[in-house]
């Protein structure tokens, strides 16, 4: 440590010229980094890891669901799996992946030198990988890790979780203290930091619907980590928050709970919208079909999302009064969403659109998310909610928005963005081999199971009865090649940083936007002074 | 203090973010071990988290030694300090949210779970079923389980301690005028009196909770009205301690002559800080005390 001192006393000196900078050598590049690029690179990287750490407890989920009766791993292990599995896929892959484009784009997109708090930039995305190693680590440990489900609803995480729940909640404080100083940047950034000229209904619609998210972020995360200090309390302090006998109500955790949980599920898919609106464009080489519409529908969505999360809670308990109040809120949330599907593809209509693999997962995103709000849909009716809740539909539901939602429109972005964070343009024909691979997959992996869920096979068990059999061979055999065609991906993204075909400042013919006008490889500092937007 | 810079000033490679991720590793990491291992008698769980609480302070010496040179250096825009600003309120909006958390579980216990397991809404059967004999009345002096309290008045100990936080924020809001108008004496008075009184405000904080756990058996697992009270109080008594340092950190400042009537993010910073914990503690003590 004492070496680098000298280094951080003498660069003041240097701020001025600090745009011809190299990047340091090594591995203390990316341990001391404040520069938004190499954050946004970790926080990417560190998605992609935990996307398939996730995704081999997926794995192993369906593998033991392949047939009926206790195969391969005991339930207790198997609940852990689906739990991880859950945390990991929320936490550790989307969010971080949302996180690390706002680093890589927002500054660029809006004509910034850098994220508007560098030092804290590298603090939020540093604790991360630390949360993860404890969660993880909590699965080495006697007694396992957490095995409660990823809302570890109390009495389940209180009276009857194992000890390890102590490390689970103070991993899962540290995932809250990163998102929100990440948040607090970005909307610092955005707020703060825009070039001259570059007024409000001229953000591109990737910054306005993270500066949304943002928001959300810190509204809620905090709550989260009330929730989580309540159970922890809970358990080893003697209090009764959760326990019916002390005056509580378990319940009560349900509601806290889902204050996070529903404005979450909408941080988890704005970013998304954004990505869309932007990708959806450029290959149609339209503008953007009702750009101010997109606009206020992201903000109805955000303002929406605090009021329905007892949708989550029919089942549990709340006067007809409340059940309907939140019914109704709820399908008030596809009107926005619907305005949003409908400018997409107006944006498409009479556009000359071409087929490279970011607009597949647009065009993929589309569909296969609306889809899944179609069944979200179907879920906000209380009385129906009744059958479903808890079902299988419940998952085939939440996994068609976030894997072929978010997830879809995280590889849209990887494969637009690549040839302006690598200098080279991906390969075509993988990258293609890579979409219809994965959406073929997917739809084995995730249609059927709303049949298994509407015949009434309940989510996170071991076992099941014989009659959903088929069923669950055909969504693992899909599960198993969802996974295997993710390599393909990681395979994309090392060729694509190792070498290929040179790319132009815009690879695009009709993208638009700030990001475009810089050469690629986007050099290590842009816009140190801002540009004029006109 | 030199012309303004233009430019918006980034740092190069910092040490700091790094440690202090390690920092806090250390603290969540041994936090979890002691929680765990309150049942027994190891100990290493403790340790760690002292460990991790050390290495946070001294990443904050080392953090803040940097940013304060590079402000006294006038390294900052007008830009950067609006960034600066805009960032603490965010940071003041999401502890506004923890914090409401915990108002929440204190609304729901006393208009929603209490009531109901006193047969309240349509609950008849679950009071006649598991506990005939409970009451609603609130504060919960006595829970379903039987268990037995007392409810802690609002007069006395609790009002001093708002009437001494209420004056804190206008002494520290006179050291801010001080500031201003560049009268450095009196913004030392004023601030050292803030100081002092955040001090005696956590003083007779400890003495409540002795009182509470000693006479009152007002304890943490007294059932939920003793669960809203500790939490919510305890956490509040955290942030006026955080404040309490974070002033006194301005103050060594001020007496070394930083902040000038033009610039002084730190001590807009930690004047917002400490008025926000006085309104969270006048929620507190409405809705925790009084009502």
């Amino acid at each position: 440590m004492k070496t680098l001192t000298p280094e951080i006393d003498s660069q003041p000196e240097a701020h001025q010229e600090h745009d011809h900078h190299q990047p340091p050598k090594g591995i203390m590049r990316w341990l001391l980094t404040t520069n938004h690029k190499d954050i946004g690179s970790l926080y990417l990287w560190f998605s992609l890891i935990m996307f398939f750490i996730g995704g081999a407890m997926a794995m192993v989920i369906r593998a033991e669901l392949f047939q009926p009766g206790l195969q391969l791993v005991d339930p207790n292990f198997f609940n852990q799996m689906t739990t991880v599995h859950g945390l990991i896929m929320v936490f550790g892959a989307v969010m971080p992946a949302f996180t690390g484009l706002a680093n890589w784009l927002i500054p660029m997109m809006i004509g910034a030198p850098d994220m508007a708090l560098p030092r804290m930039n590298n603090w939020s995305f540093w604790i991360l990988p630390f949360a993860f190693l404890i969660l993880l680590g909590s699965l080495f440990m006697e007694g396992g890790g957490p095995s409660f489900g990823w809302t570890f609803y109390a009495p389940l995480s209180t009276t009857y979780s194992n000890d390890s729940t102590a490390l689970f909640v103070f991993s899962v404080h540290i995932m809250g203290i990163s998102s929100i100083m990440g948040a607090i940047n970005v909307i610092v950034t955005i707020v703060n930091m825009r070039a001259p000229g570059m007024t409000w209904m001229k953000l591109p619609l990737f910054v306005w619907t993270w500066l949304i998210t943002a928001f959300l972020l810190i509204a809620v995360m905090p709550v989260l980590a009330g929730v989580v200090t309540m159970v922890l309390t809970d358990k080893f302090f003697g209090t009764s928050f959760f326990d019916a006998a002390g005056g509580g109500d378990p319940v009560m955790f349900q509601h806290i709970f889902w204050f996070f949980g529903h404005p979450e599920v909408y941080i988890m898919i704005l970013p998304s919208f954004g990505i869309i609106s932007a990708i959806v464009p450029a290959f149609s080489r339209k503008k953007l079909f009702g750009y101010s519409s997109m606009v206020y529908a992201t903000a109805s969505i955000a303002i929406l999302s605090f009021l329905v999360w007892a949708h989550h809670m029919f089942t549990t308990g709340m006067p007809v009064f409340a059940e309907l109040f939140f019914m109704y809120c709820t399908m008030l949330i596809a009107v926005p969403t619907g305005v949003k599907v409908f400018n997409w593809v107006a944006t498409l209509w009479r556009g000359s659109i071409t087929f490279e693999t970011p607009m597949l997962f647009a065009i993929a995103f589309i569909i296969l998310f609306t889809i899944g709000g179609f069944s979200g849909l179907m879920l906000a009716i209380t009385p129906a909610d009744f059958q479903y809740h808890d079902t299988y539909f419940v998952v085939a539901h939440f996994h068609y928005v976030l894997v072929t939602g978010a997830i879809f429109s995280i590889m849209a972005a990887a494969y637009y963005w690549l040839p302006k964070w690598t200098g080279h343009m991906y390969d075509e024909r993988l990258g293609k081999l890579h979409f219809w691979c994965s959406v073929i997959s997917v739809n084995v992996l995730f249609f059927p199971m709303h049949f298994l869920g509407l015949a009434g096979m309940p989510r996170r068990i071991p076992d099941y009865a014989v009659q959903f059999a088929d069923i669950n061979q055909i969504v693992s055999i899909g599960g198993f090649a969802f996974g295997l065609s993710q390599l393909i991906f990681l395979a994309v993204v090392l060729k694509c940083i190792k070498g290929g075909e040179k790319a132009p400042a815009k690879p695009w013919e009709g993208a638009e936007g700030l990001e475009w006008t810089i050469p690629s490889p986007a050099p290590y500092h842009s816009f140190s002074t801002p540009p004029e937007v006109k | 203090m030199t012309t303004k810079p233009q430019n918006y000033y980034v740092p190069a490679q910092s040490i700091w973010p790094i440690v202090g991720a390690v920092g806090l590793f250390l603290i969540a990491f041994g936090a979890g071990f002691y929680v765990q291992q309150l049942n027994n008698d190891q100990s290493s769980g403790g340790y760690i988290l002292t460990a991790g609480i050390a290495v946070i302070i001294f990443m904050m010496f080392g953090w803040f030694r940097d940013v304060i040179r590079e402000s006294q250096q006038g390294l900052y825009s007008e830009q950067l300090d609006r960034s600066f600003r805009q960032g603490m309120s965010w940071f003041i909006f999401s502890e506004v949210m923890f914090f409401a958390a915990f108002f929440g579980a204190l609304f729901y216990a006393r208009m929603v779970s209490v009531p109901w397991l006193a047969g309240g809404s349509n609950n008849e059967m679950t009071h006649a079923l598991l506990w005939p004999g409970f009451e609603a009345i609130w504060p919960l002096i006595m829970t379903p389980d039987g268990k037995e309290t007392q409810a802690m008045p609002w007069t006395g100990l609790p009002l001093y301690n708002t009437i001494l936080l209420l004056i804190s924020s206008i002494t520290l809001h006179f050291a801010h005028v001080a500031l201003e108008k560049n009268k450095r004496t009196p913004l030392k008075l004023w601030l050292g009196a803030t100081i002092l009184f955040g001090i005696a405000f956590l003083t007779l904080q400890v003495e409540e909770y002795v009182h509470a756990y000693q006479v009152m058996g007002l304890t943490l697992d007294a059932g939920v009205y003793g669960n809203t009270f500790f939490l919510l109080t305890g956490f509040h008594g955290m942030h006026v301690t955080l404040g309490t340092v974070f002033l006194i950190i301005l103050f060594v400042r001020v007496l070394k002559g930083h902040f000038s009537p033009e610039q002084h993010f730190a001590f807009q910073a930690g004047s917002w800080y400490w008025h926000f914990v006085d309104v969270v503690w006048l929620c507190l003590f409405i809705f925790v005390y009084v009502l």
